[in-house]
């Protein structure tokens, strides 16, 4: 893996992709460039690339022709669908093993560019011309989450309904604040991150404001950076490592490009919640993701998990806001939906052994985001899902220490981890649960 | 002569002025940037679509009817995505209710002069699905979500989805 950096310009997309596929070729000694069978390579955008069939430069660069390979593009959610493939190529049979690289160079344009060619990533006769810009897509979802979850909860005895959505707004964005100030210091650990930062709440309040009620704090950032993971059947995986780390279970959900067009139904359920948990509610709206349920119903029945809080170690999940943070821990389980402020409250996703300087009960249940997430860590499109993979395996490695140079992000005997990538306004989710194989 | 910076901030305003700059990296090597411009004319038809837009020009908001199942759209979708049958245009009330908004006060380049600006997801009456505009003349601080708001058309159409925007009822 790269570091992620606002900009590289002493590498192109190519020598970054190297520069990461040798680090972690080091990293495995025993394997060699020609035991590589195939490969998938993902980067999101032509427009920040202007070169088409980017891929299969980096293909050439690496030395890998003439193998099988091909581009993964999916938005957002583009590098968790790299592994995606990746797994599928390995578990079909058709290699025993295959590179999965990603990446992204958004410096190329200026940061208000790079905002437009994103929000192309949105319909483009009915959404863009509006006003495309994807902080305000999700700022109207949360806006509709506050109303349906806090307005019509803390907030249910105030009888002026602009005063108390007002108010359900101030909280939400405190709660949201605590978002983003777990994820900058979680990240001030981690030497890969683009914006480690030990944030207070009243900093994130006081950052600039974006679009209503999201601030410039509890947004990712435009990165360059590139990461990389070789996948291998299990039988060949022990030829080379005795470290490997199982991918125990794939999951992947789709949704409404236009957020208008979002059904108002029932909630798909998870085996442990029941019918009565959601009556009256309209789902999914626009308030919440029902491509990321999708793809954890999917991931959690594949990889045979039945209490996702207890059965997994950490979660890696796409916030790329600090809102849509909150909103996919309902999506994936780890409370119900119109939990997610509580949960955040309680301490549940902040690490155990860091100090927040927050008033926090019930640390380190179920760590969000230790890596810093796409907020700390940046978002180089392409890379970041395989970001979150990397990181999962070195997690499940026990090797935060040798990569990382420190050990505050090492989570103890971790067993299991998610790791979630999401595009489009949750237009396209991707869940992938990683398993440890063995411990030192 | 070719200019060399320490500073990619100085390197990116070189490059708008006089197409090319040398960035000196951290490592102490030398970086060629140069200005690369990219503009393009498409060639683009609504096609199932277009009568949407044609209607906005007569100050008329049309969305979709599906004949199957009667699903009740508030956008253009030439079938129904809960039954796969065709859809029919219906004409929508020019009357609704703010079902969530935002203010941006940043936004992509072709935007980011029309800051700040409020978008708004506009429910109607008895259809399924709201409606994405932009509402003018209101305040971050007037807006709240049920509130009343109505349809406004552009007096000169660009054929875009803006030619329509809400304001609110007063």
């Amino acid at each position: 893996m790269t570091k992620f950096a606002k900009a590289h310009p002493d590498m192109d997309f190519r020598l970054m992709v190297k520069k990461a596929y040798d680090y972690a070729m080091a990293d495995v000694p025993a394997i060699k460039t020609r035991d590589i069978d195939s490969s998938r390579i993902s980067y999101f955008s032509d427009h920040f690339t202007r070169q088409l069939k980017a891929a299969s430069m980096v293909q050439d660069y690496l030395g890998l022709n003439p193998k099988d390979s091909r581009r993964i593009e999916w938005g957002g959610a583009t590098g968790g669908q790299c592994i995606q493939a990746g797994w599928e190529t390995v578990a079909s049979g058709r290699s025993d093993v295959c590179l999965v690289a990603g990446f992204e160079t958004m410096s190329r344009v200026e940061t208000w560019k790079g905002n437009e060619f994103i929000a192309l990533a949105s319909d483009t006769n009915f959404d863009y011309p509006v006003g495309g810009f994807y902080t305000g897509y999700y700022a109207l979802m949360v806006q509709r989450h506050i109303y349906k979850f806090l307005r019509k909860t803390r907030f249910a005895g105030i009888k002026d309904e602009k005063m108390a959505q007002e108010m359900a707004t101030r909280e939400a964005m405190r709660i949201m604040a605590m978002v983003s100030v777990k994820n900058h210091m979680n990240a001030t650990a981690n030497p890969y991150s683009q914006y480690p930062n030990k944030l207070t709440v009243d900093d994130v309040l006081k950052s600039e404001m974006i679009s209503y009620p999201i601030n410039r704090q509890s947004i990712c950032t435009m990165s360059d950076g590139a990461a990389v993971l070789l996948l291998a059947s299990e039988d060949v995986a022990f030829k080379y490592t005795d470290k490997p780390v199982l991918i125990k279970g794939v999951g992947c959900g789709t949704d409404t490009m236009r957020l208008a067009d979002r059904p108002h139904g029932e909630v798909p359920r998870f085996p442990w919640e029941k019918k009565s948990d959601y009556e009256n509610l309209d789902y999914p709206g626009v308030h919440s993701f029902r491509a990321g349920r999708a793809a954890a119903l999917e991931a959690y029945k594949h990889a045979g998990i039945k209490d996702p809080k207890k059965e997994l170690s950490f979660v890696e999940l796409h916030d790329a806001y600090a809102s849509s943070e909150i909103q996919t821990y309902e999506d994936i389980g780890l409370c119900k939906y119109g939990e997610g402020y509580d949960f955040v409250e309680s301490g549940q996703p902040f690490l155990k052994e860091i100090d927040y300087k927050l008033d926090l009960k019930n640390k380190g249940i179920i760590p969000v985001n230790p890596s810093g997430g796409l907020i700390a860590c940046g978002h180089p499109v392409g890379a970041t899902g395989i970001m979150q993979g990397v990181f999962a395996f070195w997690e499940l490695q026990n090797s935060i220490k040798k990569h990382f140079g420190n050990s505050t992000l090492q989570i103890k005997d971790a067993k299991r981890g998610l790791i979630h990538s999401h595009a489009g306004t949750g237009s396209s989710v991707t869940v992938s649960i990683l398993e440890a194989v063995k411990h030192d | 002569m070719i200019k060399k910076f320490g500073k990619f901030k100085d390197v990116m305003k070189e490059i708008k002025k006089n197409g090319a700059a040398l960035y000196e990296d951290p490592s102490g090597t030398e970086d060629l940037v140069i200005s690369s411009p990219y503009q393009i004319n498409y060639i683009h038809s609504y096609a199932e679509d277009s009568k949407f837009f044609i209607e906005l020009t007569k100050g008329k908001l049309f969305g979709s009817k599906c004949r199957k199942c009667g699903y009740k759209y508030g956008t253009p979708r030439s079938h129904c995505m809960e039954c796969g049958s065709e859809t029919d245009w219906m004409e929508l009330p020019l009357k609704g209710k703010v079902h969530s908004w935002t203010t941006c006060y940043f936004g992509s380049e072709e935007f980011l002069k029309e800051t700040p600006f409020n978008l708004v997801l506009v429910e109607f009456d008895g259809v399924n699905t709201p409606f994405l505009s932009r509402l003018v003349g209101a305040k971050t601080e007037d807006i709240y979500i049920g509130m009343d708001v109505k349809a406004e058309f552009k007096k000169t159409p660009r054929y875009l989805v803006s030619d329509v925007y809400f304001v609110p009822v007063k």
